[in-house]
């Protein structure tokens, strides 16, 4: 029998159940008895699983038995030497992998377009960041992903530093030339780190771009609850030999809750399974849909629907297909706009939209005609709300390359205060100021502020983009170093 | 022997027809087919467990769903029927021998062929030669048509299976784009009676008025449907509605209906204080 057939951690769970062990230990709800309520909400099976670590189920800070199992199977499943489950979400998983990839005062190099996650641990971390232009496609108001070159440039001029992230794809589904970047990087003894929130189906199918683990990647950081089917906060970290997983343990269990939820684990354990043994035939199934979306959207006309045609462009290595990303602007409607109707109107809710693009995420779980629907759906709003004649340009993005003047922690956790935008040529950020599109921080802590990005900052408002980050919710003011 | 076919109308209730012989059964792509013989309703045929029609009661819905609109618009020319798997709407169509054209977007293909052979009643209207069948969503279908045809029927399931696609706002916009200028959708739009199906009810109707500005629901007594009160709805693109119409006219055409008649046109308009409150709501 094959190995991944097999559920550890869900089948102990099956043999606690049917052992009908008398609880006197938390939780008080003491399967569901305890909260009639709730157990009619949830259901009872749910109840019955939602139980605490004990002999018999292993504890996920030390795992020794069942939860051991069932991550030994994940990570021979995705490739991997080690495999941790995480139930803080792939934040946590992000957080994990970047406070043990590099300590206070060291540096890591990142795409600008990271995710906040990734930002937010090099506030607990205290290392500094070295971030790369990801490129912008000013037509489409979107990120790419980084230039080989940009890369080659960060590692050549910051050659202390320890480690390398990238993102993989990015949520519109771009990579980078991962293996090559895998190959520099460890030629220069730094460690690469993969953020793989939206990277699940590269595991299973070699018609989607690489995934971390077979490009050579140490780590990453995998959304299972994304597009592998497990329930939503579960997540995994994955690692390879380069990694000390003692270490990695201690560093997640510095963050990670020690009452490790027993249905998203099991979530995770029986959703690896499930791709372990049909991951191709599920990743192609999703395929086909988003292809079949792509065409049908395309004889809508004026809708213009991502495909691998972009790896035409620098900074686009690869396109993961199974995204259905479209653009909005020559019918006339913001992404977001089309975003609020399908849910307002048709009771249809996509993933998100920006100003000049909407996401709609695809699984194995889409009907026949679920999609349908989506497609007759955009047809009736092009009809009904278009209006071609309203011609948008986006702003013309441009890559200021930020200063650090302190670290992210340090910034952080300085005394600020707060000015008028316009007023603050020359001091430090305290704040995180993003714009969408294209999805890009324009400051972050610890960076100075310069006229050039004050100027950007109104120029981008000027142009409709949507600025967040800063505690004034208008963007008027922003919080300085003291 | 008893042998009782039972479908739940709600969790607590229930219509029972003695079931004199299981005549047939499959699973296909999209749902399970059955067909029993009953002494009570003749042959009937269920989808996925539901009652679809009966040889005793089809004719009221087949009358009710077709001659309503075809009186309010006698020179209807093209016709797209959306569903109608056994035939029966059909038949009624193909009586007008003004009707041109007939497209018929039915998802499953084995719904037709299971009432070819056993549902001959109904299935008689598939042979017209006017009659052009195209399996496939019927979402789907109509999405590609624009300013054509004068009347679009939905003969669908309920809104709970395959039929689903068939009760959204997306549905009723693609199909005010197919019809031409004056033309007329006409609904299955549910049982106002029981509490989940009234709310499938108002749903429809506020989602066909968010799409088409003249937007009405009338009435018929229909015993195998859940509650026996069953409605329709006739939306008009543009100026068209179902109240001046020229009962004289029909009534030349000699088409001898059970159920239909120019008086119960105008009364099947005419609707309870409670669906009138709850199609406001």
């Amino acid at each position: 029998m094959n190995r991944q057939d097999n559920t550890p951690l869900a089948a102990a769970l099956k043999r606690y159940r049917e052992a009908r062990i008398v609880p006197f230990d938390v939780p008080g709800h003491k399967h569901g008895k305890g909260n009639p309520e709730l157990t009619a909400f949830l259901g009872q099976m749910v109840m019955d699983v939602d139980v605490n670590s004990m002999k018999p189920l292993d504890n996920l800070i030390h795992p020794v038995s069942v939860i051991k199992e069932a991550e030994e199977l994940a990570a021979e499943a995705f490739g991997a030497k080690y495999c941790f489950f995480c139930v803080g979400g792939t934040t946590s998983a992000v957080q994990s992998m970047i406070l043990s990839a590099v300590k206070t005062g060291e540096e890591i190099i990142m795409p600008r377009n990271v995710h906040r996650s990734a930002i937010n641990s090099l506030i607990l971390s205290g290392a500094k960041p070295v971030y790369v232009n990801p490129g912008v496609d000013d037509e489409l108001g979107i990120p790419l992903g980084m230039d080989f070159s940009d890369i080659e440039a960060a590692i050549n001029s910051h050659p202390t530093a320890k480690a390398v992230l990238v993102n993989n794809p990015t949520y519109y589904g771009i990579c980078s030339d991962l293996r090559a970047i895998v190959k520099l990087a460890h030629e220069r003894g730094m460690l690469v780190l993969a953020d793989e929130a939206h990277g699940t189906q590269f595991y299973f199918n070699e018609n989607l771009p690489v995934s971390a683990m077979e490009a050579g990647a140490d780590m990453a950081a995998v959304s299972l609850h994304k597009s592998g089917g497990s329930l939503t906060q579960s997540s995994l970290l994955l690692a390879g030999e380069n990694v000390n997983a003692g270490y990695l343990n201690a560093v997640i269990n510095l963050t990670q809750t020690t009452s490790a939820s027993y249905l998203l684990m099991s979530s995770l354990d029986i959703s690896r399974r499930r791709l372990a043994l049909f991951g191709k035939g599920i990743s192609d199934t999703i395929i086909k849909t988003a292809d079949y979306a792509r065409d049908e959207i395309k004889k809508i006309g004026g809708y213009r629907a991502f495909t691998s045609k972009l790896k035409k462009k620098a900074g686009v290595y690869d396109f993961d297909s199974t995204k259905l990303s479209v653009n909005t602007l020559d019918i006339g409607l913001a992404g977001i706009e089309v975003y609020d109707k399908l849910r307002d109107e048709y009771d249809i809710q996509i993933e998100f939209g920006d100003i000049a693009n909407f996401l709609c995420y695809i699984s194995d779980g889409d009907r026949s005609r679920d999609i349908e629907r989506l497609i007759s759906a955009l047809a009736d709003i092009k009809r009904r709300h278009g209006k071609p004649e309203r011609v948008r340009t986006l702003l013309k993005s441009e890559y200021i390359a930020p200063e650090a003047a302190m670290t992210p922690q340090s910034a952080f956790y300085a005394e600020t205060t707060t000015l008028p935008i316009a007023e603050t040529a020359g001091r430090i950020s305290g704040e995180f100021v993003m714009c969408y599109p294209p999805g890009i921080p324009i400051l972050a802590p610890g960076e100075r502020i310069t006229k050039e990005i004050i100027d950007y900052i109104s120029y981008a408002k000027e142009k409709g983009s949507s600025l967040t980050g800063t505690q004034d919710m208008e963007v008027r003011l922003i919080n300085v170093v003291a | 022997m008893e042998i009782w076919f039972s479908e739940l109308h709600t969790p607590d209730v229930k219509l029972s027809i003695r079931v004199d012989k299981h005549i047939h059964s499959e699973e296909s792509e999209f749902q399970r087919i059955d067909v029993f013989d009953s002494p009570e309703f003749g042959r009937f045929l269920t989808l996925d467990g539901y009652m679809m029609l009966t040889e005793k009661d089809e004719f009221i819905y087949h009358e009710m769903i077709t001659h309503v609109a075809m009186a309010s618009k006698p020179d209807v020319k093209k016709v797209l029927v959306i569903g109608a798997g056994d035939g029966g709407t059909l038949r009624e169509l193909t009586r007008y021998p003004g009707i041109w054209h007939i497209d018929v977007a039915e998802i499953d293909e084995r719904v037709v062929s299971v009432c070819k052979e056993y549902l001959e009643q109904t299935a008689c209207g598939f042979y017209d030669n006017r009659v052009h069948m195209h399996f496939t969503d019927g979402l789907k279908y109509v999405r590609g048509k624009e300013n054509f045809y004068d009347l679009i029927i939905v003969d669908s399931t309920d809104p709970f299976g395959p039929g689903e696609g068939l009760f959204t706002v997306e549905f009723y916009g693609n199909c005010e784009n197919a019809l031409a200028d004056g033309g007329i959708l006409i609904n299955q739009h549910e049982s106002p009676y029981y509490e989940n199906d009234a709310r499938a009810c108002t749903r429809a109707h506020k989602r066909i008025k968010s799409v088409f500005e003249n937007a009405f629901v009338y009435q018929a007594h229909i015993p195998t449907y859940p509650s026996g009160h069953w409605l329709f709805g006739f939306a008009g693109k543009g100026n068209i509605t179902p109240f001046d119409f020229d009962k004289k006219a029909w009534e030349s055409l000699g088409i001898k209906t059970r159920y239909y008649n120019t008086d119960i046109h105008t009364g099947a308009f005419a609707l309870p204080t409670y669906v009138r409150e709850l199609l406001e709501t």
